[in-house]
């Protein structure tokens, strides 16, 4: 059953192949099975998860309508709030939060009739690239359990590789959901920013905060980016205009469609081995009619720098909430008020949140501001402007999602600098607000290869096109470790 | 841009952060690594340029001044490490 993608899935539980029970409980066993070792979930609930599937099967039984994802399990990345479910982000600081509500999200796939299985795990409040930086412990990668699954949304990447769900929600800051879907061999979208609704989605760099699926399949994808995007008032960045079908155009022909191909993503730096199976899957999408032209995007190198100040400034400000008065970890006994914060956010963070804030706060302060924060705004509005200019040319801009493959656990632990450098090819996206997803295109030693293609604004249905066409005449999303 | 050890202890004070002693060190010179790596920014004039404000230009919406949201200040309460009579408690400030 797992090795069925979800629309696969979709269609077993319309014609009574199995029950949304049966296939529940199939993957609840494997979680249970493989959880110990890869660690991608943070909390299982399997009772809660059996009972809305008993009641979604009683349903379709009785010829109710039903939502698009009805029955179908997934699970949440730790980042969204689930009413009653405990939600962790995966920090000590909020260990043993329970939030009184929903986020957007996760109310939309439950309307669809989407069955969560449970909460993944995360570095620490979307901060990392690895998966280390959990308070619950390091996620293993499915494909080599002595290699990082990617982060932030290691997690739900580690489970979808794994297939110990079909999909999973996650959220992409700087590249957590196409890092960590590259590592761990399966598709991830982040869409336009704004066209995910951010409300219950806990904050770490609101101007760059994107949530998305992760899944095996582009279709996949689709299918849960249909019941995710859309206007929500409650979030007020969020953009007031319909998301599209982005299901029924998969099987557009893309003969004619002209793919940039940045001359700066190919240069050094990026492993040869990848490099190669980037011409490997330019020749596929050839074949299928797309035409190829080298393009520019000249600041490319300067995403990173302005990224590592914009991220930590805005983190700065919004985990300054976490002040131990109104929820989330107090320290014990505190002599005053100010000791009450200052214990308070030291027991609750761990050493990259830390991190994260005092260089946020560094440069946000008197003195500073123009020479960074302000500066690296500036930064981004040149890195806007080479995106504009290419996709006046081009329909899509297709490079590498990492510089290598999913690397070993604990070798860039100790160099936060190494570290954030694996996330030079999907930062831009992220700077720019523009949508991007990450497909598997082949492996390297057995470590699965991720390409990604980087759309106009809102262009996510056609992102889905042209990867679902390249996965018609692939196989790399249909492999599963082990 | 280096930076010591003073300039760890203000900024920790500022986030209202308590650093260990021992620990101060080590996050000079990763924070001395991270603005380092935002020099590089530096070399590119950015006089004439506008800092982006949002990706797709949109402006803060208004909504109607109306009540929207159901009033849940006890489940909120309930989440909280310590409350009375419906009062957040923190240390004294007053005395």
């Amino acid at each position: 059953m797992h090795k069925l993608t979800l629309a696969a899935m979709q269609r077993s539980l319309e014609s009574g192949e199995f029950s949304s029970v049966e296939l529940c409980q199939h993957f609840l066993d494997r979680t249970e099975l493989q959880n110990k070792t890869l660690n991608a979930f943070v909390s299982i609930t399997a009772e809660q998860a059996l009972a809305e599937a008993a009641a979604a099967d009683k349903k379709r039984a009785a010829g109710e309508s039903l939502g698009s994802l009805h029955g179908l399990p997934i699970a949440h990345k730790d980042i969204f709030c689930t009413d009653g479910v405990r939600t962790t982000c995966g920090s000590k600081m909020l260990e043993n939060f329970i939030p009184p509500y929903n986020a957007t999200v996760v109310d939309k796939l439950k309307t669809a009739g989407a069955i969560s299985l449970g909460k993944t795990n995360m570095d620490e409040f979307a901060m990392g690239s690895s998966n280390e930086n959990s308070f619950f412990g390091a996620v293993l990668n499915p494909w080599d359990t002595t290699r990082v699954p990617g982060g932030s949304s290691g997690g739900s990447a580690a489970a979808v590789g794994g297939r110990l769900v079909p999909a999973c929600t996650g959220t992409d800051t700087g590249g957590s959901i196409r890092q960590p879907a590259a590592f761990c061999g399966i598709t991830g979208i982040k869409p336009t920013y704004g066209r995910v609704s951010r409300y219950g989605m806990i904050a770490f760099a609101s101007s760059l905060d994107q949530g998305g699926p992760l899944a095996a399949t582009a279709e996949d994808c689709a299918m849960l980016l249909n019941e995710m995007a859309g206007f929500d008032p409650r979030d007020s960045t969020s953009i007031d205009r319909p998301a599209d079908d982005y299901r029924a155009n998969l099987n557009q022909p893309i003969k004619g469609l002209k793919i940039g191909l940045p001359k700066q993503y190919f240069e050094a730096g990026l492993d040869e081995s990848i490099a190669s199976l980037l011409q490997l899957a330019i020749k596929e999408l050839e074949k299928l009619g797309a035409e190829f032209v080298e393009i520019e995007l000249k600041n490319q190198h300067l995403a990173v720098p302005a990224y590592y100040i914009v991220a930590p400034a805005e983190c700065s400000s919004n985990l300054a909430r976490f002040d131990g008065v109104r929820y989330g970890h107090r320290c014990d006994d505190p002599k005053d008020l100010e000791d009450l914060y200052k214990r308070s956010r030291a027991e609750g963070f761990g050493r990259e949140v830390k991190r994260r804030i005092l260089v946020g706060t560094y440069a946000l302060s008197a003195g500073y501001y123009d020479a960074y924060y302000l500066k690296a705004q500036k930064i981004r509005n040149l890195i806007s402007q080479d995106f504009s200019q290419a996709f006046e040319s081009v329909d899509f801009i297709l490079g590498p999602t990492t510089p290598s493959p999913a690397f070993k656990v604990a070798e860039k632990v100790s160099d936060p600098v190494a570290m954030y450098l694996n996330d030079i090819y999907t930062i831009p996206a992220n700077l720019a607000g523009l949508p991007g997803v990450s497909v598997p295109c082949g492996d390297v030693a057995g470590l699965p290869v991720g390409m990604q293609l980087v759309g106009n604004y809102f262009d996510e249905a056609r992102l889905l096109n042209v990867a679902h066409q390249y996965q018609t005449v692939t196989d790399w999303h249909t492999r599963i470790p082990g | 841009m280096a930076v010591d050890n003073k300039v760890v202890e203000q900024v920790a004070h500022l986030a209202r952060l308590q650093i260990s002693a021992d620990s101060v060190a080590n996050y000079a010179a990763e924070m001395s690594g991270v603005l380092e790596l935002a020099a590089q920014m530096d070399e590119v004039d950015t006089s004439s340029i506008e800092p982006m404000a949002h990706p797709t230009h949109a402006v803060q919406r208004l909504r109607d001044d109306v009540v929207d949201e159901v009033d849940k200040r006890e489940a909120f309460q309930k989440i909280a490490p310590s409350v009375e009579n419906g009062y957040y408690l923190v240390p004294t400030v007053i005395e």
